[in-house]
């Protein structure tokens, strides 16, 4: 079966969304920059050296596999019959690109987008697998996101699979509504994040018994705010891009919404921060670094979804109850639920990105053509596949690749620390900047 | 418990997509919905309980 293929656009509309797509990398590398500078010192280099292994990994896997399980809207697909309305589930693209011409067409654009925006959709997991995450794990559980779960669930939203659909078969709404990837990028790999931290469990020494049956997780600092806090920069410049090409190139919105889409990534980012600097500011007695900036992030992540859709004042309402939810969810997760969840993607990527899915049917005037209970019911469908069905799939995988690949390194390369340990070599060979940082066993 | 939680998981959605395709009135569909979602929370509070850590430390 195929569905309709978005309207056509024009030739300064594929101008701008080259540009736009050029933007995405700027999002990676300031979540590398986030995953570096929130890890232990010495495991700095080898962050860096996983991201760059998740991208590159996570650009041939989807090109080789996942590109012809994701399709775009208009191409060749598989459909199942229930209860006579037809359900499209997986697209039908030959492998390797074969018989795609790559040219400055929208099609072409949208594959370009979509390797940049899997390869930050496996980036997330790096976060909370930090100081314990061995480097082939890395790559292995990059392949199953880019081949498997991202193109699945990202036919379904994007590629006119049966949650975009929802509008038109069932009537709730305009179908399952992510403009940007709250859902399909961010919850996605947050909830990855979330399978990653459980399989590995917590560093050494995270969770110790002190006599008694409460346990008060350790501190573990992050080892260089500088680079977090540059890499919210890079990202606020990265998201405005992926949020613009995404709308356009993906859920078919008009180009003339880009500013109103980079106006809205901002200002919900901003406000998602200042909220967090309010709250800790007030909770401890002074704006907490580190929580301020993993809110930054998680206003852009909650922005996606709903950014050309909303109003600039709801923009604000949306980042500030994400800047408002973080440093509670952060604290939930690792004092209440024992989550060592090192750099908080979890957190900042999967429940801010459910929020920002939920934003679109609460705050914007998407789908309301059908009834905004109908827009409520079609978010609500989506997070429930992303719980229901992407959770469970992202952690049996994960586990099974445990099972043939043990994926947590052993004691003594977590003592020693991940950079000497896999890389040989240390991201500060000439400071000592811990006194057990470097020391040979 | 990891297994019943990822069942659970598992059930819940398969209730809201059921809910989707087979009730016809609106008010339904949102009632199971609701009630998919539910068991998937409770599925997702099953899991995290399995990965505690304090409860791997008594294991």
């Amino acid at each position: 079966m195929t569905t309709q293929p978005f309207a056509p656009l024009s030739d300064a509309a594929l101008v701008l969304c080259t540009m736009l797509v050029f933007m995405v990398p700027l999002a990676c590398i300031g979540l590398t920059l986030v995953n570096a500078g929130l890890a232990r010192s010495r495991s700095a280099a080898h962050s860096t050296v996983s991201s760059l292994c998740v991208l590159s990994t996570a650009a041939i896997a989807y090109v080789v596999f996942g590109f012809s399980f994701q399709g775009v809207p208009g191409g060749p697909a598989h459909a199942l019959a229930v209860a006579g309305k037809e359900w499209n589930w997986i697209a039908a693209e030959p492998l390797f690109l074969r018989g795609l011409r790559l040219d400055l067409s929208a099609l072409s654009l949208t594959l370009l987008l979509q390797i940049f925006s899997v390869g930050l959709a496996a980036l997330i997991p790096l976060s909370s697998g930090a100081d314990r995450w061995r480097l082939g794990a890395i790559c292995g559980s990059t392949i199953l996101v880019a081949a498997c779960t991202y193109p699945l669930f990202a036919h379904w939203v994007w590629g006119g699979g049966w949650l975009a659909q929802l509008g038109k078969i069932y009537g709730l709404g305009s179908g399952f509504i992510d403009g940007g990837g709250s859902g399909t990028i961010q919850v996605l790999g947050g909830i990855a994040a979330l399978s990653i931290s459980w399989i590995l469990g917590p560093r050494s020494g995270k969770y110790e018994p002190s006599g008694g049956t409460t346990v008060i997780p350790a501190a573990i600092p992050a080892h260089n705010i500088v680079l977090v806090l540059l890499g919210c920069l890079f990202a606020g410049v990265g998201w405005m891009g992926l949020n613009s090409a995404g709308a356009i190139l993906l859920s078919g919105v008009h180009p003339s919404r880009v500013i109103l889409i980079a106006v809205n990534t901002i200002l919900a980012a901003s406000a998602s921060g200042l909220t967090a600097a309010a709250v800790t500011g007030i909770r401890f007695r002074r704006p907490d670094a580190s929580l301020v900036a993993n809110a930054w992030i998680a206003g852009l992540v909650a922005s996606s979804a709903g950014a050309p859709f909303l109003k600039p004042a709801a923009a604000i309402l949306v980042g500030g109850v994400a800047g408002a939810m973080v440093p509670f969810a952060v604290e939930i997760l690792e004092f209440r639920l024992t989550l060592d969840d090192a750099g908080g993607a979890v957190s900042v990527h999967a429940i801010a990105g459910v929020w920002g899915l939920f934003s679109v049917a609460a705050l914007s005037d998407a789908g309301a053509q059908n009834g905004s209970h109908g827009q409520w019911l079609a978010q609500l469908v989506g997070v429930a596949t992303l719980l229901g069905f992407v959770l469970p799939l992202t952690y049996s995988l994960n586990w099974l690749l445990n099972a043939v690949y043990r994926q947590r390194v052993d004691l003594e390369g977590e003592s020693r620390g991940m950079d000497l340990h896999e890389l040989g070599a240390g991201a500060y060979p000439e400071f000592v900047v811990h006194r057990d940082d470097f020391m040979q066993s | 418990m990891k297994l019943a939680g990822l069942l659970l998981l598992t059930a819940g959605w398969v209730i809201v997509i059921s809910a989707i395709a087979l009730l016809p009135s609106p008010i339904g569909k949102a009632g199971f919905v609701l009630a998919g979602i539910a068991v998937e929370f409770l599925g997702l509070a099953v899991v995290t309980y399995s990965h505690s850590a304090l409860n791997t430390e008594r294991e």
